[in-house]
């Protein structure tokens, strides 16, 4: 296989990182915790999609806008019943903990439904591939739409956040929860809708992730979204571009480390590169330095 | 009926108590000054005012609405801004989107221009500066942005917890004349200070503040001339 595959390969797997990245991103951002249980909304996502399709016979992109909806009110309730109550805590390691735990559930939750046998995911996406150069570089309709997916997606983020009246309440929110009150915006509120957005880009990472790698189980989520992590860390924890430029170079190095020095140590690579970037520049590639100005 | 009445109200950090038992009135149209040392507990009586912190006891009785309970996001909407201490704008955001975070609640959109217009001419220096980010702006202008911010939601009460705090002379004075322009311009002002003369010299009544209890209150000029409140506060 040629480079060029390879790199459109990275891209597409860094475009589904980059899709989960900005749920983490934003939620750090936002609320200021790390949401562990994150990546498995990924997999519950394509569970849901997977069912529908399988046994209810709806069609692809209906079951797609169903596996949101579900993910979303998932992820709404996470936030309401195990982290909120949390949120005054003394220590933010107690949040941290039931995040771990809230995955932990979902798996369970997912094996004792599901079983621990994977499960093969149907085609949602039927689109044709696109051939270039006597078929030297061919691109599947899977990755053309995934790749289109996390562009849209990071577009109409960026405006969201920074054009609208909500988006600029949730930087308001990000910075100081107790100004952003004095303004009237309701923090809690404003962190639902994180945890929504958040959890409704998930499915779609879920969908797209089992489209490319078709098998679900119950821990299709864990790894892409340690990996996805890693890469809002990378870009800058808190930063929408960085958790997309931070996704897509992690797909690009791990699938080029797989290429060309040894799938086996890949991964290692990957969170080489991590420490690496960060003892150069600690807050990532897009962190904000910011300087309280007294 | 005041328009804002506190009523022996009791807070607690913890274990500390940080309030014990104060109560006060500011009636429409005053200028009311909060003054008191460090630690006296000027900061946290207002952030119970706007339901940043919660009282065990007591009660805020605001345009005869008892808001003890109302939690901070309703404040503003009821009619009082807060102007918090450390000036705690949106460094990220630009001057303009601060100034539009102060309108969060409203919906009229023609008269949210008409108010920013307001403040544009109260601040001439936020309009030269609208579309830089708010934290590349110097600590006097942040000052003046976190009180315009306060003013685009069109308070009829307008708390203010030190706004003079680190600003230079000119600043200073600056800021007394814009309080003093806001208070003509139909705004009752509660506002605590450092800067106790000046705050005296602007104010028609005040109360002192120490450690969690008010000690006195009068008229500001009486006090101004008070040998208690002039040793212990004014330095002289
Ligand atoms: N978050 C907190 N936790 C514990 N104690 C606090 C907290 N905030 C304030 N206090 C205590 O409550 C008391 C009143 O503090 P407050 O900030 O209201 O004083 P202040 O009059 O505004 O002082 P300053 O003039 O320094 O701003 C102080 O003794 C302070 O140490
Ligand atoms: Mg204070």
């Amino acid at each position: 296989m040629s480079f060029l595959t390879y790199l459109k390969d990275g891209i597409s797997l860094g475009s589904v990182y980059a899709i989960i990245a900005l749920g983490y991103t934003m939620v750090y951002g936002i609320a200021k915790m790390l949401n562990f249980a994150h990546g498995d909304v990924i997999m519950v996502g394509a569970y849901v999609v997977l069912m529908l399709l399988t046994r209810a016979g709806v069609p692809g992109i209906l079951a797609v806008v169903i596996a949101m909806a579900v993910c979303t009110i998932l992820g709404i309730t996470i936030e309401k019943v195990a982290y909120r109550p949390l949120r005054k805590a003394s220590s933010p390691l107690a949040v941290l903990i039931t995040a771990i735990g809230v995955s932990y559930l979902l798996q369970n939750i997912a094996l004792l439904m599901f079983g621990a046998d994977g499960k093969t995911f149907v085609d949602v996406i039927k689109l044709p591939s696109l051939s270039f150069g006597d078929g030297k570089l061919v691109i599947s309709g899977t990755t053309i739409v995934t790749i289109l997916a996390c562009i849209i997606i990071m577009i109409c983020l960026t405006l969201f956040v920074g054009k609208t009246k909500q988006g600029h309440a949730m930087q308001a929110v990000s910075e100081d929860k107790d100004a952003a009150q004095l303004m009237g915006v309701n923090v809690n509120g404003t962190i639902s809708l994180t945890f929504a957005i958040g959890s409704a880009l998930a499915a779609v990472a879920g969908v797209l992730l089992c489209s490319a790698y078709p098998i679900v189980t119950p821990y299709t989520g864990a790894m892409p979204g340690i990996k996805a992590f890693v890469a809002a860390v990378f870009g800058g924890i808190g930063s929408i571009p960085g958790a997309m430029i931070g996704g897509i170079l992690l797909g690009v190095i791990e699938i080029l480390s797989k290429a060309y020095i040894s799938s086996q140590i890949a991964d290692a690579i990957v969170f080489g590169v991590l420490i690496i970037v960060l003892l150069v520049k600690p807050s990532g590639l897009f962190g904000k330095n910011v300087q309280e100005k007294v | 009926m005041a328009m804002l009445t506190v009523n022996n109200l009791h807070v607690y950090y913890g274990v500390i108590h940080a309030l014990k038992g104060i109560s006060f009135e500011v009636e429409k149209g005053e200028v009311i000054a909060l003054i008191g040392a460090n630690g006296a507990g000027k900061t946290t009586t207002l952030q119970t005012l706007t339901g940043l912190l919660s009282s065990k006891q007591g009660s805020v009785i605001f345009e005869g609405k008892d808001i003890t309970k109302v939690p901070a996001h309703k404040i503003v909407e009821m009619g009082i801004a807060h102007v918090p201490e450390g000036r705690r704008v949106f460094s990220q955001l630009s001057v303009y989107d601060n100034l539009k975070m102060g309108a969060f609640t409203r919906k009229d959109k023609a008269e949210i221009e008409e108010s920013l217009s307001i403040v544009y001419k109260r601040f001439p220096r936020l309009e030269e500066r609208k579309n830089q980010r708010a934290g590349t702006l110097s600590g006097g202008e942040q000052q003046m942005l976190a009180m315009g911010r306060a003013l685009m939601s069109r308070p009829r009460l307008i708390v203010m917890d030190e706004p003079s705090m680190g600003l230079s002379p000119i600043y200073v004075n600056e800021i007394f004349d814009i309080i003093e322009a806001v208070s003509k311009s139909g705004t009752t002002v509660l506002l605590v200070e450092q800067n106790a003369k000046k705050a005296l010299s602007i104010a028609d009544r005040a109360y002192v503040m120490e450690t969690g209890k008010i000690t006195m209150e009068g008229i500001a000029e009486d006090l101004l001339h008070n040998e208690a409140v002039r040793s212990a506060y004014l330095g002289e």
